[in-house]
């Protein structure tokens, strides 16, 4: 039996003390073991940042790339083996950032992967500049007479894009969010999961700020409502609601109608083209009428 | 026999489609083709060329002067009037004002005419190609009806009807100039591009994936995939380099064969990716079809300017190879090869090509596999109880398992990392050890790469360098100056980087021949191998190397 203790690794964390990136960290373990996924049956991929470290700290296959990169490398991955649960951990810098054309694209491509955004509206390895979701007018180590751009939304981009599970989570809520990433984890399709992940370091307010704030998606909110699922995705200025906003069923995912002809198989595992095969078509060039 | 045919026009006039049925027409006829394409990057208009050089023995190099050219419009017939032969036959629909050696075709009324649509003016261009050539109309037939079968027999019949009437015309108004029918050689030759050989083999090498974005002159690499589906191979248009590079690195890691294909600008924003994969020790081809640069360049034109750009790319130090190759059969030598050395040393393998091995269809006598093709080279997961992807070895090659092989984890990372795939900032022990092994996987790579080909040097005073794509047309021109008793050899390279160690040739007067104005492969030569570099035959206005042009360079 697989549990909390299976994805353990003694690799030395280089986060804060006290920062809520354990709270992520200790929701996805009790997911993994809850979905009964060995670690070697999980791929975790990231870019760079503080978030970025986390496969490292979760014992898994691990692709930590480069900045920006984590969705193209775990589509790349997906496409070679879809029977690897593909979870995607890093920062909105690194997410909604520098990585953003490509989750735009994600969203329409629709492989079937899990995006974790540690969302602590700032870019806080780099010690604080303002991030894609910092709020306009905030003052950080770079904008110091407050960020003059609106925030980038998006939980409401994915929803319009297509993307058929997105949801809103809170790191200090470690079994509402294990909750949100066992039903994310689980949908089939891309599901993207934005975690409000206060930065005890640079953030401007504290966490307390945050929980005050935290609201639950009201029960009545039926996740097939597009409109009303938006509507709550663009919400999240004075309060922020927390659950799954959208989830309808996917149609089909990325690169199915490959894996239709191919099977299901791992690449490296089908055969190669037979020579014969390749040798008739190099003769195909031979000009005879 | 040798003839050179320009046939010209403006894009979307379908000279490509007459430039390719007169080709077969000679190759079924028993005769070796080599045809190049220069065309304007635009859509409609402008001028454009297909070159067509027939010959009895294959002369896979291009030429630069017609001694037939067939102009479709008045612009045309004026932009290639000097590339005609003064004793050379032009074809055009209207009659030049300086006369000349002359034969009027109107393409659109006799396509009207006979074929029912304007559309056939290509095949009663063909038509008169034939006529003006003595192939006789039967061959055109025969390419007219396989070339359109599928389209059904309405069309066949049309362009038949629209060919026999270029046919008639041409013949006419030649009357005692027409030449005497070409005779059938019983002789059949594998007519191909660089590009189009180039998807097969990487097919038979085991390739399962790969991701691209539109670049010319790259962009027929990834759409072979596409249009064949039974290469069993995963093709995805990205949506910016980048995402090509990292979703190739992504699945190779997770064990599939991968690659990409670009050109300089895209090449440009994979630089981090093919850095990532020195990091990471991740195997991947990619494809650097170069173009006349900087920035936008010339889009549709070739160029060799890329080779150091090549061998540098991406910060900070680690292995690489790229490999060049002259044609379709040796295309497919290095295609096999460059996954194998991909594989290997798990690390990136660059194949350079051009526009010209892109867009060039080349004679030979048929297109073989290599004798043999490696295995894939992943570990066997039952040799490990505790899996370290990046353990150390003597040859600095770890084992390599990929995601989901047997019940390990595999751990990549970008970052510098412990043996075990996990971020590290130990500047004493793992730093250095992980240096040392990135390192020492490039020395033994050096060990293997190939010398380069050698042509009549022994007694030679002067010699000609190459690399890639060039070499048919250094080997012409070496034949020539040998012809006029100068002691000419030439040394190809197809194995670029990392360059072994080479004495240069004795007692000869060294110089390269590339398509660039700087002579990267001198640079190189001296600075990697010490080789004296006399200077450089470069040419950078974006059209190829032929011997014509190193003749003059030379005398």
């Amino acid at each position: 039996m697989t549990t909390i203790d299976n994805y353990r690794t003694n690799v030395e964390n280089q986060w804060c003390p006290g920062c809520p990136n354990f709270g992520i960290q200790t929701a996805l373990k009790r997911t993994l073991a809850e979905l009964g996924l060995a670690p070697h049956e999980v791929c975790l991929v990231s870019g760079i940042g503080q978030a970025a470290k986390l496969p490292h700290y979760v014992r898994a296959n691990v692709f930590n790339g480069l900045h920006g990169r984590a969705i193209p490398a775990a589509i790349g991955v997906h496409v070679a083996n879809p029977a690897l649960k593909t979870i995607v951990t890093s920062g909105d810098g690194d997410l909604y950032g520098e990585g953003g054309n490509h989750l735009l694209h994600a969203f329409r491509r629709n492989p079937d992967i899990t995006v974790v955004v540690h969302d602590n509206r700032i870019y806080a390895l780099t010690k604080g500049q303002g991030s894609p979701t910092t709020p306009r007018g905030e003052k950080t180590r770079l904008q110091f007479d407050g960020v003059e751009i609106d925030p980038a939304q998006m939980l409401a981009t994915a929803i319009v894009h297509g993307c058929t599970f997105v949801a809103r989570g809170f790191a200090g809520d470690i079994e509402g969010l294990a909750e949100i990433l066992q039903r994310g984890i689980a949908h089939r399709g891309l599901a993207l999961i934005d975690v409000i992940q206060p930065c005890i370091t640079w953030g401007r307010q504290p966490i307390a700020w945050y929980r005050e704030r935290i609201v639950p998606i009201p029960e009545d909110h039926d996740p097939t409502d597009r409109d009303r699922a938006i509507g709550l995705a663009l919400d999240a200025v004075d309060s922020f609601p927390i659950g799954v906003l959208y989830e309808i069923p996917s149609g089909p995912t990325f690169a199915a109608s490959y894996r239709d002809r191919v099977g299901n198989r791992p690449l490296h595992e089908l055969e190669r083209l037979d020579r014969p095969t390749i040798e008739e078509k190099l003769d195909r060039f031979i000009v005879r009428t | 026999m040798e003839r050179s045919i320009f046939v010209t026009g403006a894009a979307g006039e379908g000279i490509q489609t007459i430039g390719d049925v007169v080709a077969r027409c000679f190759l079924v006829h028993g005769y070796p083709v080599f045809s190049t394409q220069e065309f304007e990057s635009r859509i409609r208009g402008g001028n454009s060329s297909v070159r067509l050089r027939v010959s009895e023995e294959a002369r896979n190099a291009p030429c630069t002067t017609a001694d037939l050219l067939l102009a479709l419009n008045p612009v045309a017939r004026e932009h290639y009037a000097d590339a005609l032969h003064s004793d050379g036959l032009l074809i055009s629909s209207d009659t030049p004002t300086d006369g000349g050696n002359h034969v009027e075709v109107p393409f659109v009324s006799l396509a009207t005419e006979h074929g029912g649509q304007e559309i056939y003016a290509n095949a009663v261009a063909a038509g008169a190609l034939c006529a003006a050539v003595g192939l006789p109309f039967s061959v055109l037939e025969a390419v007219l009806a396989s070339a359109f079968a599928a389209r059904g027999e309405e069309t066949v019949r049309a362009n038949v009807a629209a060919a026999r009437a270029g046919f008639d015309c041409a013949g006419s108004a030649l009357g005692g100039r027409a030449p005497a029918e070409t005779p059938k050689r019983d002789a059949s030759y594998a007519y191909a591009s660089a590009h189009e050989a180039i998807p097969l083999a990487a097919a038979a090498a085991g390739c399962r994936f790969i991701s691209a974005y539109p670049m010319s002159p790259s962009t027929g690499i990834i759409t072979a995939f596409t249009r064949d589906a039974d290469l069993g191979v995963f093709a995805e248009q990205a949506e910016d380099e980048i995402a090509a590079i990292n979703m190739a690195l992504g699945a190779s890691a997770a064990g599939a064969r991968a690659m990409t294909a670009t050109s300089g600008g895209g090449f440009a924003l994979m630089a981090e990716g093919i850095s990532l994969a020195g990091m990471i020790e991740t195997p991947i081809v990619i494809l650097l079809a170069q173009r006349p640069g900087p920035a936008t360049g010339l889009p549709t034109r070739t160029a060799q300017e890329d080779l150091l750009f090549a061998i540098r790319a991406g910060h900070g130090e680690f292995p690489r190879a790229v490999l060049a190759p002259s044609d379709p059969q040796e295309a497919i030598e290095l295609t096999v090869r460059a996954f194998d050395l991909a594989d290997r040393y798990q690390t990136p393998v660059i194949l350079l090509t051009d526009q010209y091995l892109a867009d060039s269809r080349f004679s030979l006598e048929r297109l073989m596999l290599p004798a043999k093709i490696p295995a894939a080279h992943l570990a066997d997961p039952t040799d490990f109880t505790d899996y370290a992807r990046y353990a150390p070895t003597e040859s600095g090659i770890s084992p390599r398992l990929a995601f989901g092989q047997g019940d390990h984890v595999v751990c990549l990372d970008s970052d510098e990392h412990t043996p075990e795939g996990h971020i590290t900032e130990d500047l004493r022990v793992t730093r250095p050890a992980a240096v040392a092994k990135r390192l020492e996987k490039e020395r033994h790579l050096r060990s293997e790469i190939r010398p380069p080909s050698s042509e009549r040097i022994d007694d030679a005073e002067r010699m000609l360098i190459g690399w890639g794509s060039t070499k048919g047309a250094i080997a012409e021109a070496v034949d020539r100056l040998r012809s006029e008793g100068r002691k000419v050899g030439a040394l190809h390279f197809a194995e670029l980087w990392p360059l072994p160690s080479l004495d240069p040739p004795k007692g000869a007067q060294l110089w390269t021949v590339e398509g660039n104005a700087t002579g990267q492969f001198a640079q190189l030569l001296r600075s990697q191998l010490g080789w004296s570099i006399e200077g450089t035959i470069g040419r950078s206005d974006g059209l190829p190397i032929d011997a014509q042009f190193i003749l003059e360079r030379m005398s």
